[in-house]
């Protein structure tokens, strides 16, 4: 994309780097530069914010892993000792564990919008793809790192979600083994969960630069879906969107330190300040209220189908629910992309989006009485949504018609 | 665009500079906690300072206590070590010192200082060497009675610690 | 078009979930007033040293503070005891130190507070089979469950005190006789605050039972149950959250700076996009 880059080497030594390593020209072109629809709106601006949790979630954790001790006798002790003696040490921590919502509120947010507008239709397959990796990435990451303090619903959550494994025919047994490194949630289990928790952090970062990459080769979607056509429909990305971004960031951050500093404990839940326990499963086993529309999936399947028990197939249903999502830029065959100008498209999204809270309430409540109902219902309709409504709203919707070019909608939108 | 610019460069130039300023302030309110963490915790500062009971120690004993991670050696010296290493000149030490630099006035019988050699940190074993004080096993260091090197290749006198008598036989160290 | 409202009502039922609970058998607890509530909140020093006195006098008999160091009683925020007052205190009790002479010592004001049974075992031995939590973060691992739609006001209100909050019903909420259809099983009471309702704990407080120290040229306080109980609540509330008011200050400030720059934010963003028709 060197065709966008106004960058000429002002001094002998930026020329001299320019011919080894172009790393001035190649900031200038995608950070600087980069042309970029100018009607994004703010919901584009939750691909920085994410950035930005990203940053804050890998730095307050690698403070965190200066002083936290990965063993079942003093990992609890030890997150107490960083909210008690480290300097400064309860607001880094209560950053780290409000940052973990915080950063899955903006990734929901970042996913929904690439619905509406359908940021995941072609050409950008692969860029929806990624996004998709990294949310999986994060939710491995979250659990993890969920379990590290080592309160009741840590050790809970490690049991209950590695069980998740040995329903897998033949090899579930040893293959729960192999995750747990032992016959149930211990040490080593705890170790090794530190260590990954470390490591994907940096992986999604990668996916992350890739997924960047996939952004850069069309372009970013905008909120008309329509094509960029010549530079009177684009900006630069500095100073217009770095502003833009840059203010977001901040008002995402009020929020954030809202619950940071006056109620770090109200998004987890009061169980975990007590010390894991192996004997005792806390009355009510909830998780993080961003994993629950999937818990509540995986919950809903109590019934066995032809050879398949129940365990096994709620399995396939809470890993079918994601990977159905990998497949979204094939079940969507329809040629426009914004959802405002899909009259049909747009009630079934909004149905969605209901939906998928729903899901995320039944997920808290107990398996009892009208829930397990309702969670059924819930549940099929979010598979009916990809499989049935998508393809066939689809075919038979009629859009309205769409703006010849990003200018042209946006002049017609102020003077309107 | 451009020619809008340059229309309102003061009150734009003032915006942008505040806007500048105040980031910078955030940035650097931000940076410093990350740092400070790394500093020794409320925990640690605790024990910077001990006590220490000095019952029981008699003449010619010494006992080796733990601050702040370090031994300390703690020793009654006998009148005879007192007056050896009163009787040092000082042009025949390396770091010159006298005895009462030190001890504390009232106090000289006891010589307290932490039991690293100054050399590369091991920890000399006490009435030892040509000096009747300590000598170092790693590298030969040699100390005399009060703590003084005298030969090797330690390069200054075993380190006295901050401390005070609170009673006859009460010291605070740190 | 993408509807903020409906997006920022979803977003405040997702965030609001995670707190909801069980249909079940949720009893009311009814919320009190408490100096380190809301955004200002900062501890009582005259209530966290009466609350003290009841943690030590009485609950201390059973129940640890293994997280909590005598040094701590001593910090701004907290009870604030002078220095000389927790040297004096922390000698009074013994604490295993494997590097003396016989095993145990005086603790020192750096010594965490000594656990009552020397281990588990002896701990249910001692109260027939129920273990008394440890206090030093009990505090927040109760809560107070409140229902639908009144959890998602607590998003914004910022509460937090539904530890101490239960904590004060359950010590209030003990019943001489248990209702005539239960089954109260031997040497449990019943308190109808507690879950299951057969509670191994005695009614640990009573009006009278501890004369408060009161400093001169201060009012007397009631010394009555409810009081007791408000105060040792409030004192473990500090147990857990020790660093509550410097937590809060600090917050206030890096709020009011940030609605300071974000208004520049926004004035930066919108004179550099001015003239761009988007």
């Amino acid at each position: 994309m060197s065709e966008h880059s106004t960058y000429t080497p002002g001094s002998g030594l930026e020329k001299w780097l320019d011919e080894r390593l172009p790393i001035i020209r190649f900031s200038k072109e995608h950070l600087m530069d980069f042309p970029t629809p100018k009607n994004l709106n703010y919901w584009w601006t939750f691909g920085a914010i994410l950035v930005m949790c990203l940053g804050i979630q890998i730095v307050t954790g690698v403070i965190l892993a200066m002083h936290y001790t990965p063993n079942i006798g003093m990992a609890f002790d030890s997150v107490e000792h960083i909210r008690r003696d480290v300097n400064g040490g309860r607001m880094i921590q209560s950053f780290h564990a409000v940052g973990a919502s915080m950063f899955f509120a903006a990734v929901y947010i970042h996913i929904f919008r690439g619905m509406y507008f359908g940021s995941y239709k072609a050409p950008r397959e692969i860029l929806w793809i990624l996004g998709v990796l990294i949310f999986v990435l994060m939710m491995a990451t979250a659990f993890m790192g969920y379990v590290l303090p080592w309160g009741q619903m840590s050790g809970w959550a490690a049991t209950v979600i590695t069980n998740i494994f040995a329903a897998i025919p033949v090899i579930g047994t040893p293959l729960l083994e192999l995750l747990r490194g032992g016959f149930s949630v211990g040490n080593p289990t705890l170790n090794r969960f530190f260590s990954l928790h470390y490591l994907l952090p940096f992986v999604i970062a990668a996916v992350v630069a890739l997924h960047i990459w996939a952004l850069h080769v069309p372009g970013n979607n905008n909120p008309i879906g329509v094509d960029v056509k010549d530079s009177r429909d684009t900006l630069p990305f500095h100073p217009y969107y770095t502003m833009k971004d840059a203010f977001g960031m901040v008002l995402f951050l009020i929020p954030f330190v809202w619950f940071a500093f006056f109620a770090p404990d109200i998004l987890g839940h009061p169980d975990n300040y007590i010390q894991f326990d192996s004997q005792v499963t806390p009355a009510h086993i909830v998780p993080e209220w961003y994993f629950l529309p999937f818990y509540a999936i995986l919950r809903a399947i109590d019934f066995n189908l032809l050879f398949i028990n129940s365990k096994l197939l709620g399995v396939m249903f809470f890993i079918g629910s994601i990977v159905i999502l990998f497949l979204l830029p094939w079940l969507d065959t329809a040629k426009v992309r914004s959802g405002s100008f899909r009259p049909m498209f747009k009630w079934f999204y909004w149905l969605f989006v209901i939906n998928f809270i729903g899901l995320t309430y039944l997920g808290a409540q107990p398996a009892e009485g009208i829930y397990v109902l309702l969670s059924k219902v819930c549940t099929a309709y979010y598979f009916i949504h990809f499989v049935v409504i998508l393809p066939v709203v689809s075919c038979i919707e009629k859009p309205r018609p769409l703006p010849t070019s990003i200018s042209e909608s946006v002049l017609a939108k102020s003077h309107a | 665009m451009a020619t809008e610019a340059q229309h309102s460069t003061t009150r734009r130039d003032f915006l942008f500079v505040a806007t500048g300023a105040v980031a910078g302030v955030g940035a650097a309110a931000t940076i410093w906690p990350l740092i400070n963490q790394m500093n020794p915790d409320a925990s640690t500062l605790a024990v910077a300072s001990v006590e220490f009971n000095l019952n029981g120690i008699e003449s010619g004993q010494s006992v080796t206590i733990l601050w702040r991670g370090l031994p300390v050696f703690v020793r009654n010296r006998t009148d005879k070590e007192v007056e050896e290493a009163k009787a040092v000149p000082m042009a025949e030490l390396r770091d010159p010192e006298t005895d009462e630099q030190r001890t504390k006035k009232g106090h000289e019988n006891w010589l307290i200082m932490i039991a690293n050699c100054t050399h590369l940190g091991c920890i000399p074993t006490g009435e030892s060497g040509e000096f009747d004080g300590w000598s170092c096993p790693c590298h030969g260091s040699q100390f005399d009675t009060a703590g003084r090197v005298r030969k090797g290749p330690a390069p200054t006198n075993l380190v006295v610690p901050p401390y005070e008598f609170i009673s006859d036989t009460l010291v605070r160290i740190g | 078009m993408f509807n903020t409202k409906n997006i920022l009502a979803a977003l405040a039922i997702l965030a609001g979930v995670s707190v909801t609970q069980a249909a079940g058998e949720v009893v009311h607890v009814e919320k009190q007033n408490w100096s380190f509530a809301g955004i200002f909140g900062t501890y009582d020093q005259n209530q966290l040293q009466r609350g003290f006195q009841v943690f030590r006098e009485v609950c201390s008999s059973c129940h640890g503070a293994r997280l909590i160091a005598f040094r701590t009683l001593a910090k701004e925020g907290g009870p604030s005891f002078s220095e000389a007052q927790i040297k004096a205190l922390a000698a009074e009790y013994e604490v295993n130190d494997f590097a003396v002479e016989g095993g145990s010592r005086p603790a020192v004001a750096a010594d965490m507070w000594p656990s009552p049974f020397p281990s588990e075992q002896d701990a249910r031995d001692a109260n027939g089979g129920a273990l008394p939590p440890d206090f030093s973060v009990l505090a927040k691992a109760r809560g107070v469950h409140d229902a639908f739609p009144f959890w998602m006001f607590n998003y914004f209100t910022g509460y937090s005190e539904g530890g101490p909050d239960y904590i004060y019903a359950l010590l209030n909420g003990y019943e001489e006789e248990a209702p005539v259809h239960f089954d109260l099983p031997e040497g449990k009471y019943y308190n109808h605050v507690f879950p299951g309702n057969a509670i191994g704990m005695a009614p640990p407080l009573s009006d009278g039972q501890i004369t408060y120290i009161v400093a001169e040229g201060e009012d007397a306080v009631p010394e009555t149950l409810e009081q007791y109980s408000t105060d040792v609540a409030a004192y473990m509330m500090w147990m857990a959250e020790p660093h509550l008011a410097s937590r809060k200050q600090t917050g206030f400030v890096v709020l009011l700076f940030l609605v300071l720059f974000a208004g520049l934010m926004y004035g930066t963003k919108r004179k550099i996009w001015a003239g761009i028709e988007h």
